[in-house]
């Protein structure tokens, strides 16, 4: 599973193109909303982010199954699921980041404890967690199959979590976006922003993990072969040079 | 299955009741966090009385991080011999969730004794109080004793653990609390439906332990 060279380049120019035009629509094109005026703005960044966040999350899942199930145990899986976590815990720091920045002026608070931030905020503990027992240390296999078990463990919760935390009264707004009538909440602009940002943060995110999986493989190179390759330093050093 | 869960939750209830280590220690530990919540809420302002479902569901969550964390403690040295023992793992992990729910339910009781004479709560539906326990119990046991395994044997295990357990059973802390809040409220219809979320936690996680365990047995 190696992606060639060119394909990361192609990802890093359209995330890079298609984000100017994004900031172009979303700073000049897009106007002020009536109930929200430049907050509205922010539409450009935050869906994307957080869906990209629940992807993430998801190929986390997905690849640790992969490498639980015997038949098609892979370390490709584990190191997939690492980088997949990372990449996904980046975008849900994001998430909260920018649900913050908009909540103040609109909500009128930072935080409040709505379900859907609540639910958010779990899920970013959650993955925190995992990521943390990725880094303990030990043998390559132990290591994987902790992190896939604990992988699914968080994943499952989050249904519960959704449910659980739905319940409560909710301030966060529905929905705006609705594939079949796309006037339906927003204006022509707001929908391409939002196109030009999902299309654009999603060819970022998936560079940042293809690069962050390219890590975790030379991560994984290094901790095969480096002990052979110090002790073939040491060996070295000790014999004898002789001069032709 | 059952037989190996029944001769495993034996064993670890036999070695806990020996050490005296959930008598002596945890469940004090646990009265001792009631009684420093009674210090951090004024108990003359009716704060305590008002939150006793959360601060009750705290504590016995406090206490389950202790007691999983000693569950996984029983094995952590030569967990080889739990594997060559040639017992079916699903029962492995039925009968250390099983002794470590056992645990909890005495201690909740213990616990609901103090919430009721230390912060003068009223439970007014005793039937909707016994059903949360009995859920949520069985739900922190079996994510418990997944997370305690996971990271049994790593040197890092006491802030580890919290960090994983935590926030996986922050459903249980609120499904279980709101129940308890309908049941000292005295209104026993709000909290069905918190007792079909700690239904369906118990449920993944038991059935996820019943399937996965086996992953964790045959590592290391």
């Amino acid at each position: 599973m190696t992606v060639p060279r060119w394909v990361t380049r192609v990802l890093a120019l359209g995330a890079v193109a298609f984000g100017a035009a994004a900031a172009i629509d979303g700073l000049w094109v897009m106007g002020p909303t009536a109930e929200q005026g430049d907050y509205s703005r922010l539409l450009v960044v935050h869906p994307p982010v957080a869906t990209l966040a629940y992807v993430g999350f998801g190929i986390t899942a997905l690849a640790s199954v992969l490498y639980l199930v015997p038949r098609t145990r892979r370390r490709e899986w584990d190191l997939l699921a690492g980088a997949s976590a990372e990449v996904g815990l980046v975008f849900c720091g994001l998430t909260l980041i920018t649900g913050s920045i908009w909540g103040r002026p609109v909500w009128g608070v930072w935080w409040t404890w709505d379900a859907r931030l609540t639910a958010e905020a779990l899920l970013f503990a959650l993955f925190l967690g995992y990521l943390a027992l990725r880094r303990i240390p030990a043998a390559e296999h132990v290591r994987a199959r902790r992190s896939a078990v604990a992988a699914i463990i968080a994943t499952l919760d989050i249904p519960i979590d959704h449910y659980a935390t739905s319940w409560w009264q909710t301030l966060h707004q529905g929905s705006s976006i609705d594939l079949l009538q796309p006037d339906k909440h927003l204006d022509t602009a707001h929908n391409v922003g939002l196109a030009l940002g999902f299309v654009a943060l999603t060819l970022a995110f998936a560079w940042l993990l293809v690069h962050r999986y390219r890590v975790e493989k030379l991560e994984a190179r290094y901790e095969d072969e480096g002990l052979a390759a110090a002790l073939a330093d040491r060996q070295a050093e000790g014999r004898v040079e002789v001069p032709v | 299955m059952w037989r190996d869960a029944a001769l495993v939750a034996g064993k670890d209830l036999r070695i806990e009741a020996r050490s005296r280590v959930a008598t002596n220690q945890v469940a004090p530990f646990a009265m001792l966090v009631l009684v420093l919540f009674a210090f951090a809420l004024d108990p003359n302002r009716g704060a305590l009385k008002q939150a006793a479902g959360g601060l009750y569901w705290v504590a016995v969550l406090f206490s389950a991080l202790l007691a999983v964390q000693r569950s996984a403690g029983i094995e952590a040295g030569d967990r080889d011999q739990l594997r060559m023992s040639g017992l079916d793992p699903a029962g492995v992990f039925l009968g250390k969730a099983g002794a470590v729910a056992a645990q909890l339910l005495a201690l909740e009781v213990l616990l609901a004794l103090g919430v009721v004479v230390l912060y003068d709560a009223r439970i007014a539906s005793v039937a909707l109080v016994v059903a949360a326990c009995l859920l949520a119990t069985v739900g922190l046991a079996a994510a418990g004793t997944l997370y305690a395994t996971l990271s049994a044997g790593v040197k890092v295990r006491d802030t580890l653990l919290p960090l994983l357990l935590l926030p996986v059973a922050a459903p249980v802390l609120l499904a279980a609390t709101e129940a308890w809040q309908a049941a000292l409220a005295g209104h026993p219809g709000d909290g069905t439906e918190w007792l079909e979320i700690l239904g369906a936690f118990a449920a993944v996680y038991v059935a996820f332990g019943v399937v996965g365990y086996g992953a964790l047995m045959e590592e290391a």
